[in-house]
């Protein structure tokens, strides 16, 4: 239970952050925001790889591989289409 | 490596999240801030991989060469005018590796007869529902987006009694996960189930409420990573999830704000689904049609010039014709801007990115708040391709769908020119009396070839 209301801190601390830093950004960016954020959101590659690596069952590492490819496309994609985005806005 | 150290490298790499969200505040520091968060990703990843607990590298690096590939075509080959069906399939792809991580973690635990806590198994719950919700949800917003099937509302009688006993299953099937976390099938099930929820939830949404579903699954991709993040205790998730929901959550609510709709409306209301009205009263007799000569004569002639373009400029790929026509205003000496509405498009902030693409300096670019005082010392506003963002109605009619909804005031402009193909109404399906108003001419055409035509001749003065 202690450890749950220590990760929960951190949980709640890390949306105020969210929330301070988001309204910030003008919506002149907001497309480029949600790809970015988005390619963020696949830090659950993290999981994925450990799932896909430490090989306890067949199932373990089926379920690991696929995560680690969608986690992937979604890093990988998602950072590489905002900087081509970004790259347009900059060039004036 | 020890574990304090792969927790350090976690440490720094959420920092640097934060400073590539930061970096967002302005077009000068955002392309360094991405480029933050994606060495953030990297450090992340690296320190991973090194884990002692990882036995063998070859599926890792197999799915990671896979992804990174298909990743890389994606985002090298897709269309700005694309990029909400691009986003919405990250989206779904983020929602359904969080979904996959917990049910492997869940797997192993059996696997290895660990003890069962509660944090662990409702977070895996969670992020089974969330995760399953995210990834079909995403993907019928694909197809919408895509027109692989109808963009329209679709709406059957008894869908909200469907959609609750749906609800209502997905709900029970959380509760199965928690008390009988070692039968995986409950787990299973449990993904199927909100897999479904996603459809169903997503398919009553029309076209043009697409920025606020589309913000929504950005959040629920967040908020599944949060959710793997508490099954395996690994604050970083937690962290970068967090932002990610957020910064999802801002963004649905600017969007539900700009069209003056609760967010309950926007998902169970079936906006345009409903026949639309025919606007022969408010039309008859009163619009005035006119040919590309008259409106590049009134343009020679003005000071101050706004260009207020919709979702239809996207479709008939007129922003780089919309561009040459506005620097070649400047040239003459006419100050020029461009109006944006924050639901113009099919996604948040998606007019500007077709701009900056076509060239358009951001300087240029107004959001409503800058652009409606402007409109009143404004000579000749030209709508293209937008609708309802600029229908009066929202100010006048109280009984109107869209009442109350914040609009461009280019009515207030001098002369107002809409570039349109027919009178039909914009997707809330009512009747514009901007097009009969004293002050606006239309010209009938497709957007591209009546830029087109307009700086033709404009040249020719």
């Amino acid at each position: 239970m202690e450890l749950f209301v220590t990760t929960l801190t951190i949980f709640v601390l890390a949306v105020f952050v969210g929330f301070e830093v988001i309204t910030k950004v003008p919506p002149t960016l907001h497309t480029p925001l949600m790809s970015g954020s988005n390619a963020i959101s696949g830090i659950t590659l993290v999981g994925a790889v450990i799932s896909a690596g430490t090989q306890h069952t067949t199932l373990t590492t089926v379920l690991g591989f696929l995560a680690v490819v969608f986690a992937t496309i979604n890093v990988v994609g998602g950072f590489l289409v905002t900087h081509r985005m970004l790259e347009m806005f900059k060039r004036k | 490596m020890p574990a304090a150290v792969i927790n350090f490298a976690y440490l720094l790499a959420s920092a640097l999240f934060i400073f590539a969200l930061k970096g967002m505040s302005h077009p000068r520091t955002a392309v360094r801030g991405n480029l933050l968060g994606a060495l953030g990703m990297f450090i992340a990843v690296l320190v991973t991989v090194l884990d002692r607990r990882i036995v063998s590298y070859e599926i890792i690096v197999a799915g990671l060469v896979a992804g990174s590939a298909i990743g890389a075509v994606l985002a090298l080959k897709i269309h700005m005018t694309a990029m909400p069906q691009m986003v919405a399939l990250l989206n779904g792809f983020g929602g359904a590796a969080s979904a996959l991580v917990a049910g492997a973690a869940l797997a192993e635990t059996v696997h290895l007869r660990a003890p069962f806590d509660l944090q662990m198994t409702v977070a895996t719950a969670l992020s089974g529902l969330i995760g399953g919700v995210t990834f079909l949800g995403s993907l019928v917003a694909f197809g919408k987006l895509q027109e692989l099937i109808t963009s329209a509302a679709v709406v059957f009688p008894g869908r909200h009694v469907l959609n609750a006993v749906v609800a209502l299953l997905n709900a029970a099937l959380c509760v199965a996960v928690v008390m009988r976390p070692e039968e995986l099938l409950w787990y299973w099930t449990l993904l199927a189930a909100s897999s479904v929820l996603g459809v169903l939830a997503t398919i009553g949404i029309g076209g043009a409420d697409m920025p606020v579903v589309i913000s929504l699954l950005n959040s629920y991709s967040g908020l599944a990573a949060c959710a793997t993040g508490f099954v395996l205790q690994n604050n970083m998730l937690i962290i970068a999830g967090a932002l990610v929901g957020a910064s999802g959550i801002i963004l649905t609510r600017i969007m539900c704000k700009a069209m003056n709709r609760s967010l309950a409306n926007v998902l169970f209301g079936g906006f345009g689904a409903q026949a639309a009205a025919k606007g022969d009263d408010i039309y008859a007799g009163k619009v005035k049609a006119v040919s590309a000569e008259e409106i590049a004569l009134l343009l020679a002639n003005a000071q101050r010039v706004a260009f207020v373009p919709g979702y239809g400029m996207a479709v008939s790929q007129a922003q780089h014709a919309v561009q040459a026509l506005a620097k070649l205003l400047e040239q003459r000496g006419a100050e020029v801007f461009f109006a944006i509405h924050p639901v113009a498009g099919r996604m948040p902030g998606h007019m500007n990115v077709l701009l900056a693409e076509a060239d358009v300096p951001y300087e240029q670019l107004k959001e409503m708040d800058e652009a409606n005082p402007l409109f009143p010392q404004t000579d000749v506003s030209i709508v293209i391709g937008a609708n309802d963002v600029v229908n009066p109605l929202a100010r006048t009619d109280p009984k109107s769908p869209i009442a109350g909804m914040p609009i461009l005031d280019v009515d207030k402009s001098k002369t107002v020119v809409v570039v349109k193909r027919s009178l039909s109404p914009g997707f809330a399906g009512i009747p514009n009396p901007l097009f009969a108003a004293d002050n606006t001419l239309m010209f009938f055409s497709d957007g591209q070839k009546a830029v087109n035509e307009i700086i033709h001749a404009l040249k020719e003065i």
